[in-house]
Parts: structure tokens; C-alpha cells; sequence
């Protein structure tokens, strides 16, 4: 059966859908990608669907749940490279994919996932410093 | 028809033409500037042929019959230029009816002292006519139609052109009525847009769109979501008073879109959001 690979590459997971998604591939797209993120700790995962250019109300569905699972994993969610097509077609079905970020290629996604970690790193180093002065 | 009054007008064609012409260019409606008068001459005389070569036919009143094919086609095919340059149709209406006119004309002085056939043969011609005037008519209306339909189209182009303000800034100027036909191409443009060139930020700048309703605010936050969706912000900017008024009183929740009252904050907005800065230069004296 057919498999999505998923690749490591530091603190991040990459996703290269390269076929149409079927609902048993997006399915077990999804528990793969949960499993790996536990497994690895990963900070952030990219999902790149510019090859995809048919998507259904199930496929928009998954998408978001990858999203908020990653989310409750302590990962943000980056999906890029979305057609013209594909985005219309999600607003029409009403699936704006509240809570999953969006970049226009591979290089942005990447740039924002670093910001939104960088960022997010900083919160935790600013609470170590306001932790140590009240300490003091 | 009869073979006498059918050969009679075989004869009598350069007679028709004639009286035809005469009226035609006696008519006070006579457009000179949209037509000279020997394409008209020339015009006339194609039609006149086809039809007194078809008089002879079986199916005299039945134009659905294939002989009648060339002179609809004749007819059809005046009915059309005249459409495109632009006559009214009054004007294409007196073409076929003074025709008409014409042939009755002839008739009557051709055929004297019979009365009651006088009277069948100006029948069979008015309903021949009536007929033909119908065909002139439904083309000229559909040749309208296709002039109305071809502006319609250029207008929906030319009226949502994408203009790439910066490197990565595209701005989106919306004039006129929104509606769903329009989102849909207004939607496909700039998101084709926003892939080819590679852009983060896109203005919508509304300005120009008359009145904003639900329907238009919903086609809104749907061009929004989308250009989220691929991975780019989306400002609407040329937000005015009357506008904002509304859409409050509405109750449209637009407050997770970026929105600005003027291109120029929305511009400032994306510099930024880009980390770019616009600077004046200090006029330095020459030494």
C-alpha cells in the first residue's frame, strides 16, 4: 500500500504530498504524523501540498486535525504551497482551516516555522529571567 | 404563386430594384454615414436576386424550407453588419419594408383589371415579407445581443487588473458592484497572482465598490480566507465612513481581517510587516 513519507530535518518533520490524497492515505497520514512527532519531539511540521490538486470537505478535515493534534504535541503546523484551485474549493465547502498556518512555498514555511519557535523560545527564556529575579 | 405574376417579377427585377432604391434613398431615416449609397446598391441587388430566383419555389410561405436558406443567409448576414454599426432598429426594419413597398408597387401597375387576383398575389407577398422582416429582426437583436455580451465580457476583464506595488505587495483595486460572479474572478486572479509573483501581502482596496451588503462583506472574507489559505496576508483598505457605518449596523464581523481606512495606510501597514522602511533623504548643500 502506498505511504506518505515523512522526513526528519532538525527540530522539524517535512511532508511531500506527491498524489491525490485518498481517504485511507489521509488517515494514516495522520496517525503516522502524530506517532512521529511524539516519537522525535519535533517542533514544527511542514506539510507541502503543492502537487495536490484535488481536495474534498474529508481531506480539509484532516488537515485541520493534524493541525490541532501537532498543536496539543507542542508543534505548530505549516502548510504550503496550496493552488489557486485547492484554497477556492476549501472556502467554498466552509473550511477556512482555522488554526493551521499557511506559506506561499517550501523557503517561507521554513522561515516561519523558525520565527514562530524563535519566538516561542524567547517567551520561555524571558519567564527563566522573570523566575530568577523574583528568586533573587 | 402563379407563374404569371412570379415570371412577371423575373422581368420586372430591375424595376423593383429601382422603385426599392428610391425609397430607400428618399427615406428621411437614410443613414449615409453609417452606409454609402452603392454598398447599399449593391446590398439591395444581392437580396433581390436570391429572392426572385426563390419565387418560383413550391414552399412558398414555408421559410423553414431549405431554398430559402441563401436569402436568410443574405438577410441574416445584412441584419448582422447593420447591427455592429451601429442601426437602429427602425432603420433595418424600413430596409426589408420598403422592399416591400416596392414589389407591391410593381404589381399593381403590372397587373390592371384583375382585381381579385391583384389582391391574392399582394397577400402571398405581404406574408412572404412579413416573414422576411421577422428573420431580419431576430438576427439584428441576436448581433445585438453578441455586442452586449462581448462589452460585458471586456468590462469584467479590464476591471480587475492585479498591480504589483512592491516586490511582494500586490494591490487590488475593486471598482463597481461585487457580486458572485465577480469574487470568483477577482478570487482567481489574485490568487494566480499572488503564485506567479511570489507575493506575501495583498491590498484589497475598495474604494470603488458603491455599497457594501452582507452578501458583498461575505464575498470578502471569502477572498480573504483564500489568500490566507495559500499562505499570504490579506489588507482590504479604502474603507469609507459610510461603508464602516454599514457594515457595523449589519452586525459583519470583520475584525479578524486586517482592515485600513486608505491604500496609503495599508501600504505603510505591509512596509511594516516586511520590515521595510521608507525614508526621505536629507537635501544635502553642495559644497
Amino acid at each position: 500500500m502506498d505511504k506518505i513519507p515523512i522526513l526528519r530535518m532538525g527540530a522539524f518533520l517535512l511532508v511531500t504530498i506527491q498524489v491525490d490524497l485518498y481517504d485511507r492515505l489521509a488517515l494514516n497520514l495522520e496517525a503516522d504524523l502524530v506517532q512521529m512527532v511524539n516519537k522525535t519531539s519535533a517542533k514544527g511540521v511542514l506539510i507541502d501540498i503543492s502537487a495536490v490538486s484535488i481536495v474534498d470537505s474529508f481531506m480539509g478535515r484532516i488537515i485541520g486535525n493534524i493541525a490541532s493534534m501537532s498543536k496539543i504535541l507542542d508543534a505548530e503546523t505549516v502548510v504550503v504551497g496550496m493552488q489557486p484551485a485547492v484554497a477556492i474549493t476549501l472556502i467554498e465547502l466552509g473550511l477556512p482551516l482555522k488554526g493551521v498556518h499557511t506559506a506561499l512555498d517550501m523557503e517561507k514555511g521554513m522561515k516561519l516555522l523558525k520565527s514562530m519557535i524563535d519566538e516561542t523560545e524567547e517567551d520561555a527564556d524571558e519567564d527563566q529571567t522573570h523566575d530568577d529575579f523574583i528568586a533573587e | 404563386m402563379s407563374q404569371k405574376a412570379n415570371q412577371l417579377l423575373k422581368n420586372k427585377k430591375k424595376n423593383i430594384l429601382e422603385l426599392w432604391m428610391k425609397n430607400q434613398l428618399a427615406d428621411e431615416g437614410l443613414r449615409e454615414d453609417l452606409i454609402s449609397n452603392d454598398e447599399l446598391r449593391s446590398q439591395s441587388e444581392e437580396l433581390i436576386n436570391a429572392l426572385v430566383t426563390n419565387l418560383s419555389g413550391e414552399n412558398f410561405t414555408n421559410l423553414d424550407a431549405d431554398e430559402w436558406s441563401p436569402v436568410i443567409e443574405i438577410l441574416g448576414g445584412i441584419a448582422i453588419t447593420r447591427a455592429r454599426q451601429g442601426f437602429s432598429p427602425r432603420e433595418t426594419g424600413n430596409f426589408v419594408f420598403s422592399l416591400k413597398e416596392a414589389i407591391l408597387e410593381v404589381l399593381q401597375q403590372e397587373i390592371t383589371g384583375d382585381q381579385s387576383n391583384l389582391y391574392t398575389e399582394s397577400q402571398k407577398i405581404n406574408r412572404l415579407m412579413d416573414s422576411l422582416s421577422v428573420v431580419t429582426f431576430e438576427t439584428f437583436i441576436k448581433g445585438r445581443e453578441e455586442v452586449i455580451l462581448r462589452q460585458t465580457d471586456e468590462i469584467t476583464e479590464i476591471s480587475t487588473p492585479v498591480i504589483r506595488v512592491w516586490d511582494g505587495i500586490l494591490a487590488l483595486p475593486i471598482i463597481g458592484t461585487l457580486d458572485s460572479a465577480r469574487t470568483q474572478i477577482v478570487m482567481e486572479n489574485l490568487l494566480q497572482e499572488i503564485v506567479e509573483t511570489g507575493s506575501s501581502i495583498a491590498i484589497l482596496d475598495i474604494s470603488g465598490v458603491p455599497a457594501v451588503d452582507s452578501l458583498v462583506a461575505q464575498h470578502l472574507i471569502k477572498t480573504v480566507s483564500a489568500t490566507r489559505l495559500m499562505g499570504a496576508e490579506c489588507i482590504i483598505s479604502g474603507i469609507r465612513p459610510e461603508i464602516a457605518q454599514t457594515v457595523v449596523h449589519l452586525g459583519i464581523d470583520l475584525s479578524n481581517i486586517i482592515t485600513k481606512a486608505s491604500l496609503a495606510s495599508a501600504l505603510a501597514y505591509s512596509f511594516r510587516v516586511m520590515r521595510l522602511e521608507v525614508k526621505k533623504i536629507s537635501t544635502v548643500s553642495k559644497p
